[in-house]
Order: structure tokens, then C-alpha cells, then sequence
């Protein structure tokens, strides 16, 4: 079986948000639009009161976001391991190493940064049940 | 029958700093004192394992105090007007009278050497037992440090997202600590962890990290720490990004003597993420140190 791309990963993001009750609620109060950036792929993740609205994938053309969280694609494969490595089990772990980007406004996302939290790591959590 | 724990908590009156403080702890054991000093923002609670366990508490009186500010501790009458900061100073302070309140410290122990208190801090509490080997190394049996470094460079420049009134104090001080912990640490005690930062009184871990990021660099000092006149034990989870294994073995590197341990499968906060796992590697350094004096 082939391994599973982080671009592939990301797509499932949106079933994988929309399905989890608990992680929905915890974000009612966040509505906007941000990016996750794979190497130099990105994608324009709108939320809708804790629903992942759309998953879109750049370029983008004048295109608004609050807050975008980059890294390159075997990092973020890496963090989607159902047991993520030292340095490799949280964004800012990653961050802190220079692995990982954030930029942006950092007040939505410090607001909500357990329900980003959760978003991001919605595909660690599928591998967790499916490897 | 009331299906009751061994840990006993009490209150204890304190003046600090010339002021008087309600000062809450538990304990639970007997024999050599192990007093347990939890990490910034968070409280006592984080060892509450450690206080059921019997290979432990057979040989080791366990006491955890929470901090003045922190968990049952409140703060000094008039802490509406201030801004709470920790210093190396006063967080000294606390850890000694605290001691010889319950004479664990005093002339008459010292002259005992086996009646001794042994200190184990973690993060905060980790480093400042540094200090603790520098000013004070006659006073204890050991030393262990937790998550400890001499220094360890931040992640984020500015403390203040943690004290705002547009960003939720205790959800902000979850989340963030959310990430230093092990992935395998078991969810129980993962949320258990996070429980005690999301119940911080607003300003109180923003207050604690003074003294963790500003006033707590000791690089320049931890290089006269004499192991000789106290054991000196550092140990620290590998997934701890906040204080690194790097951090912690280039502050051992500076000590002779100091022993350093890499705990696998662990983060920040090793008692209370996952306890199961932590034992394995205190165990036999409580074991070495009740034996080192026999």
C-alpha cells in the first residue's frame, strides 16, 4: 500500500473536523479563514462557528487569512504520525526548532488555539485509527 | 467504610516576606522528608501519585505545598492592587521557611544528617533547587530537579498572552502546556495536568515565568555547585521542549558530579502526565539516596 501524502492527509481534514462533535463545539465561536502551508502548497482552511467550511488549494490571488502555520511536508508527515517523535508532537515544538512557521494574527489563534489545535491534528488522530 | 486516601492536607501559617500567608499542603508517608515543589502555574496536585505510592511513602515522608497564589494557597491580603512576580529570592524564601516551620531545617538536623530533607522541584520548581544546592547544599539530603536547567531559551517572546482579558487565561495556559506533553502519557493524567493550568488564578503562571524566563538564568553560577556537600539529581522528559534534554545536559556538564537522566516517554511535567512511566526512573534514585547515607 502506498504511504499516505501530507497532501492527502490534509484533504481528509474537513470530514475528519466536521464528524468530531466535541471539536465543532469547542469552536463555535471561531469563525475565519486561515492557511496551512505544505513546502510551498497552500490551503485556505474557512471556519464557519467551528465547522471547517472549505478546504481550498492554492495559489491563492488576493485572497484574505487571519493567521497561516507552515511547514514543509515530511514535517508535517511526521507530526501526523499516530505517535509523533520529540520535537515533532506539537506545532510550537516545531516552531521553537524552526521546523514550523507562524505568522499572521496571532490573537485568533491564541484565542482559540486548543480547537487549532485540534484541527491541525485531526489527521494524527486518523492515523491513529487507520495507520 | 469511607473509602479514604493516605494523603492529609492541613494549612499552615507563614509569614513571608512580613506578611502573613494561609499556606496549604498534603503529605501522605514516613521517613526521610521529600518536599515536592509543583511547576508554575499549577499547584500540589501534581503529586498526589506520588503520595499513593507505596514504594515511596513506605520509606519517604511526601509533603507538596502549593505556593502562595497557587491552588489552596491564596494570595497575601491586598493582592487586588499588585502584580504577582516571582524572584529566585523570594521563591527561596518560601522553600526554607517552609522547611523549618515543620523543623525538617534547623541546627539540630543538620547535626543529623539522616533527618534531612530531600527537595524535588520540577520546571520552576526544578530550577530553583539549583539555587538551593548553591545557597543552602549543608540543609538537604539531595537535591532532584525535574525539567531543570541553568537556563533554557524560550519559545514565545511575550508572556502577556497569558494574562489578557480578550484571551481566556486558563484555556490559553491548557493549551499551550497541552503541547509538553508526551504523546504516550495516558489521557487521564494528560487532562489532569491540564486541569491544574486551566484553574490558575488570572496573572499567576505570567508571574511565576519571571522568575522561570527573567530572573532564572543561572548560567553564570551553577558551575560552583559542590555535589559533595549535597547530591544533585537531573532528570527531564524527552518530548519537554520548554526545558530541553539539551538544556538540562549543558547545565550537568557544568556541575561535577551532578547526575542527569533522559526519561523516555515523558514530557514537562513527569509526576502528574505520567506517573507510571516516571516512577521507573525515581525509584531508584530514591532508592540512592536513601542509601547513600546509611
Amino acid at each position: 500500500m502506498a504511504a499516505v501524502t501530507a497532501h492527502e492527509r490534509i484533504a481528509a481534514l474537513p470530514a475528519l473536523v466536521n464528524g468530531d462533535a466535541a471539536v465543532v463545539r469547542r469552536g463555535r465561536f471561531l469563525t475565519t479563514a486561515f492557511l496551512l502551508g505544505i513546502d510551498e502548497v497552500e490551503y485556505l482552511i474557512t471556519v464557519s462557528e467551528g465547522r471547517i467550511a472549505s478546504l481550498e488549494r492554492g495559489p491563492f490571488l488576493m485572497r484574505p487569512w487571519t493567521f497561516a502555520l507552515r511547514a514543509s511536508a515530511e514535517t508535517w508527515q511526521r507530526f501526523w504520525e499516530a505517535t509523533p517523535a520529540p520535537g515533532y508532537h506539537d506545532l510550537f515544538a516545531m516552531k521553537k526548532r524552526g521546523a514550523a512557521r507562524v505568522e499572521g494574527d496571532l490573537v485568533p489563534l491564541m484565542t482559540h488555539l486548543r480547537y487549532v489545535q485540534d484541527v491541525i491534528t485531526a489527521p494524527r488522530r486518523a492515523a491513529l485509527l487507520h495507520g | 467504610m469511607a473509602d479514604l486516601e493516605p494523603i492529609i492536607g492541613r494549612y499552615l501559617r507563614l509569614p513571608l516576606g512580613g506578611r502573613p500567608h494561609r499556606v496549604y499542603f498534603e503529605e501522605a508517608g514516613q521517613g526521610i522528608p521529600l518536599v515536592c515543589l509543583h511547576t508554575a502555574g499549577s499547584d500540589g496536585r501534581q503529586f498526589r501519585h506520588l503520595m499513593l505510592d507505596e514504594a515511596i511513602t513506605r520509606h519517604y515522608r511526601v509533603i507538596a505545598f502549593d505556593m502562595p497564589w497557587h491552588g489552596k494557597s491564596l494570595p497575601p491580603a491586598g493582592w487586588q492592587d499588585e502584580e504577582y512576580r516571582l524572584t529566585t529570592e523570594r521563591y527561596v524564601d518560601l522553600i526554607m521557611a517552609f522547611c523549618r516551620a515543620f523543623d525538617l531545617i534547623s541546627a539540630a538536623t543538620q547535626a543529623r544528617a539522616d533527618d534531612r530533607p530531600v527537595v524535588m522541584g520540577c520546571s520552576i520548581g526544578g530550577k530553583i533547587v539549583l539555587q538551593l544546592a548553591l545557597e543552602h547544599p549543608e540543609a538537604f539530603r539531595a537535591l532532584i530537579g525535574l525539567e531543570s536547567a541553568a537556563y533554557q531559551p524560550p519559545w514565545y517572546d511575550d508572556t502577556s498572552w497569558l494574562h489578557r482579558p480578550d484571551i481566556h487565561g486558563g484555556e490559553i495556559a491548557g493549551a499551550m502546556m497541552s503541547g509538553l506533553i508526551a504523546p504516550q502519557s495516558p489521557s487521564q493524567t494528560r487532562w489532569e495536568t491540564l486541569w491544574g493550568y486551566m484553574q490558575g488564578g488570572p496573572g499567576v503562571f505570567k508571574g511565576d515565568l519571571h522568575f522561570y524566563r527573567v530572573d532564572g538564568d543561572f548560567r553564570d553560577r551553577v558551575g560552583r555547585i559542590d555535589t559533595s556537600r549535597c547530591p544533585l539529581y537531573l532528570l527531564t522528559g524527552e518530548y519537554d521542549f520548554s526545558c530541553t534534554p539539551d538544556d538540562t545536559r549543558a547545565t550537568a556538564e557544568k556541575i561535577a558530579g551532578a547526575k542527569l537522566t533522559i526519561m523516555r516517554e515523558i514530557g514537562h511535567f513527569p509526576m502528574s502526565e505520567h506517573p507510571e512511566q516516571f516512577r521507573k526512573y525515581l525509584l531508584p534514585v530514591l532508592d540512592e539516596i536513601r542509601g547513600a547515607t546509611r
